[in-house]
């Protein structure tokens, strides 16, 4: 991640130039489009697309109505004409993209999810956020080994090394978790940066994993937990990222190996084919590619966890080894960088999660913060799963300003931007759980705006 | 109904009982490590020098290997923000007798580099032992990696210019390092009880529900000259349902969509053959950006099959005097159709 200096109220200057000049200029230049210059461009976009009679004959009826269209008079596909489904063409917006800018090289960087145009809580396997430290891999599962060592011999019985053979064998847990990457909304600590919910929480996924608890693996190398109160996690990228994490919570059984997401094996972009599930934690000590486990008596201070992953306060120190990842939530529809078709009812929605729980509650406000009120949370509600919320909406046409909050089983309450900044500031990049605004303009128009 | 649950528990309690002295129970699972493969893969080095390899390096020898193996990427003196952020600068003497980066209050450096924040200097071995040059990871012997981060050190004035660092003196040198003070663990994210307060978090949201404030703020939103850097939102959003993206930035991009096919084809192969590691479509990275390749060969005939062969071949001299890499597993199929796409512009579609 990067670490540039803010200048409040503006765009965030990045280090690697967020807009080249040329671009500023032309994009100064072109202006803001209004709604109706959205509407005539979907229009026009429409009528190229239709047959022309259509127009015609809208009077007596939908022409989807009155002709049937080709897929109701002719014959589909066979099966399997796709051994391995993909989604409907008309689905190919929502994908993983970059945000220009944010970092100088792609092997060192951040696909986001599109958060927009999910619905539930699973995020699909292919849409599930990129971050790589060293580029991904395409591991061979046959030659993969995870080794069990301690930072003493004493600390452990054996030493051991397991093949993927071996692990799938043992006995096995299937759970639901949120990922999110410690900086997701980091660009926006100053000031608003970027435009759509995509790029400002797509850090964030939840899938059902399958694996092993570390607990049973530590088990059987004969462990000595009263001695190892940390263990590392190392891949086998060329990063070798490592972390350290709490024995404790390897002890609660909630730490597992996972070699299974979404009924499939890991996405090779996941860390195919194992990686560790640390429920709660920042997306970074789920090391994929998962080749060592090292028990000791001490953190590690590994490059991430002693150069980046740390929190930048006012006073100049910076926070190590902050891992929970601490009550948020968004809404995602409607969200910005959108348009509202018309005035009327919406279903509006989103997700919230906890790194300490369960949540509890979500509220959701209309007019900037003043009122709210409770949302529906779909079950089942999970402990450090998404969870998603929904309530109902009916805009008139007149400025609104969106905003969801959480609260989960601590009793913890999702911060406002004031209430963050007051005491950690603007320049910490990562933990920003702060409560989203989304203000709809009076052409319907959805933006990123931030409110104290 | 009563007696099935209880069943069930004790069930449940035998499996913790079973689970807590488990060790020989997963007969035939895995077996023991040899002395050789530990050595091989235990290479982590904690803040205690706990697996630091014996040996030592001198401030020159790191000026050499940094100038031969890193300089490309992160510039001859660590300064370079074209691939990562500055390894070094931004920490003064004064830093070094407090240590307390200043410029971390202040603000007074444009970037954050890594010697300013860095508290530990075993991170630093560790991290250059197991993960640079970033293409060719784990090429480094202890003795190189000592005298690279020798010179990284005397470049922020930590050490002098005559100085070997090496095993013995590493504790020494932790002693001066410019942010060596600047961390804290005094908070409520660590989610075990070795480290921070517990868990108590440091903010707190209210849940006030009516007239919570008088009047909404907003202290912040995306600039107008922000609003197409992101492309055509229109292209990332669904077109069907409650909403569409709005109409922004290049409004060609989405046309071709339909088309996906070889350009995304060969796009891939860049990525996974690990092109872009080294080129950037519209930037210099190790090697020329795509773009400066396409003004250079714009229109000559031969250059297709004179590039391909190159970059089967590796080579330097054209560009400078950093060499690109031979890439013999590449097929000629590939190797032309990675060029003709970088030749065309490098299309995304
Ligand atoms: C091909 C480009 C390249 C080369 C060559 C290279 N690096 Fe790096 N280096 C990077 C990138 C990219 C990162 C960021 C990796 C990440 O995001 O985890 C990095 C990160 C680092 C860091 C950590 C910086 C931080 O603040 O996190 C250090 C230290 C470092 N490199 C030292 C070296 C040394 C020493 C060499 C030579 C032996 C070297 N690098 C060669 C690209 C390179
Ligand atoms: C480790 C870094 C690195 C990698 C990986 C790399 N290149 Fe290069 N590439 C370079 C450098 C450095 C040059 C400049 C060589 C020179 O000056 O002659 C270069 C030059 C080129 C040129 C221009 C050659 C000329 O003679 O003008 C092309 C085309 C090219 N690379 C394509 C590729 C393709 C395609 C791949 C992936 C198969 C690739 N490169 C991978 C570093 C790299």
């Amino acid at each position: 991640m990067t670490e540039p200096g803010q200048k409040p109220g503006r765009l965030r200057p990045a280090p690697e130039n967020f807009l080249s000049e040329a671009e500023v200029k032309e994009v100064a230049r072109q202006g803001a489009s209004s709604r109706r210059n959205f509407l005539r461009n979907s229009f026009i976009a429409a009528a190229g697309a239709m047959a022309a009679p259509a127009l015609a004959r809208a009077a007596e009826g939908d022409p989807n109505i009155l002709g049937n269209p080709p897929w109701t008079t002719s014959l589909g596909m066979p099966v399997a004409a796709n051994p391995y489904g993909l989604p409907s063409k008309y689905e190919r917006n929502l994908v993983r993209r970059e945000s220009p800018g944010l970092t100088r090289v792609s092997g060192s960087s951040v696909a986001f999810t599109p958060l927009q145009g999910l619905f539930g809580i699973i995020t699909p396997s292919g849409l599930h956020f990129e971050r790589h430290h060293q580029g991904w891999h395409d591991v061979d599962p046959s030659k993969h080994r995870l080794m069990i060592n301690g930072s003493e011999p004493g600390f452990l019985k054996t030493a051991k090394v397991y093949t993927m053979d071996d692990i799938m064998r043992l006995p096995s847990v299937s759970r639901i978790h949120f990922i999110e990457c410690g900086a997701n909304t980091g660009m926006e600590w100053g000031n608003v940066a970027v435009p759509t919910v995509q790029y400002s929480h797509g850090m964030l996924s939840c899938s059902e994993f399958t694996g092993v608890p570390l607990r049973l693996l530590l088990e059987d190398c004969g462990v000595d937990f009263r001695k190892c109160r940390y263990v590392l996690a190392e891949g086998a990228d060329g990063s070798s990222m490592t972390r350290t994490i709490p024995m404790e919570m390897v002890e609660s059984g909630e730490v597992f190996v996972a070699y299974g997401m979404n009924g499939e094996m890991l996405r090779p972009e996941n860390g195919y084919p194992l990686r560790l599930v640390v429920p709660g934690v920042q997306g970074v000590s789920w090391v994929k590619w998962l080749r060592r486990i090292e028990v000791g008596d001490q953190p590690w201070a590994t490059k991430d966890e002693a150069v980046h992953y740390i929190d930048l306060l006012p006073d100049g120190q910076h926070r190590q080894y902050t891992s929970v990842q601490e009550c948020k939530s968004v809404i995602t529809s409607p969200s910005g960088g959108q348009m509202l078709l018309d005035t009327g009812f919406y279903n509006v929605t989103g997700i919230a999660w906890s790194g300490r729980g369960k949540v509890t509650r979500v509220d959701v406000s209309f007019d900037g913060g003043i009122n709210w009120q409770v949302a529906r949370l779909e079950g089942p509600i999970q402990s450090k799963a998404l969870t998603r919320f929904n309530v109902n909406w009916v805009w008139d046409g007149k400025p609104a300003i969106l905003q969801s909050r959480a609260v989960d089983e601590t009793g913890y309450v999702q911060p406002s931007y004031g209430q963050l900044r007051a005491v950690r500031g603007t320049k910490s990049i990562y933990h920003n759980n702060a409560i989203q605004s989304w203000k709809v303009s009076e052409t319907g128009e959805v933006s990123n705006v931030q409110v104290l | 109904m009563s007696r099935f649950s209880e069943s069930l528990l004790v069930l449940a309690l035998a499996g913790l009982s079973l689970s807590a002295q488990a060790f020989d129970t997963y007969k035939g699972l895995g077996r023991p490590a040899t002395a050789a493969e530990l050595k091989a893969w235990d290479i982590d080095v904690r803040p205690d020098f706990k697996g630091l390899p014996k040996g030592s390096g001198s401030v020159d020898l790191g000026s050499e290997v940094f100038e031969a193996r890193c300089a490309s990427c992160h510039g001859s003196f660590g300064e370079s923000n074209e691939v990562f952020t500055p390894l070094v600068g931004g920490t003064t003497r004064e830093d070094i007798k407090t240590g307390h980066v200043k410029s971390l209050v202040d603000g007074s450096a444009p970037q954050r580099s890594t010697l300013m924040k860095v508290a530990t200097i075993s991170t630093l071995f560790d991290y250059i032992q197991r993960a640079m040059p970033w293409t060719e990871p784990k090429s480094l012997k202890p003795d190189e990696v000592y005298g690279i981060l020798a010179y990284l050190l005397n470049l922020a004035e930590v050490v002098p210019a005559d100085f070997v660092l090496s095993d013995q003196n590493m504790a020494e040198v932790q002693k001066l390092m410019p942010n060596r003070n600047g961390m804290t663990t005094e908070h409520g994210m660590w989610p075990g009880k070795g480290m921070g307060n517990g868990g108590k978090p440091d903010v707190k949201g209210v849940a006030c529900m009516r007239n919570c404030k008088t009047q909404v703020q907003l202290v912040s939103s995306l600039p107008d000259y922000a609003a197409d850097a992101h492309g055509n939102l229109a292209e990332q959003n669904r077109e069907v349902g409650p909403a569409r993206g709005k109409v922004t930035g290049n409004r060609e991009a989405g046309k071709a969509a339909e088309s996906i096919s070889e350009n995304a084809r060969v796009q891939q192969l860049a990525q996974s053959t690990g092109c872009m590691a080294c080129h950037g479509v519209n930037a210099r990275i190790v090697g020329p950006g795509y773009n400066e390749v396409l003004a250079r060969y714009k229109g000559q005939a031969d250059a297709e099959t004179k590039l391909a062969q190159k970059v089967k071949a590796g080579g330097a001299g054209v560009w400078g005097s950093v060499p690109m890499p031979p890439h013999p597993q590449l097929s000629d199929a590939d190797a032309t159709a990675l060029v003709k796409w970088i030749l065309s512009g490098a299309p995304a579609k």
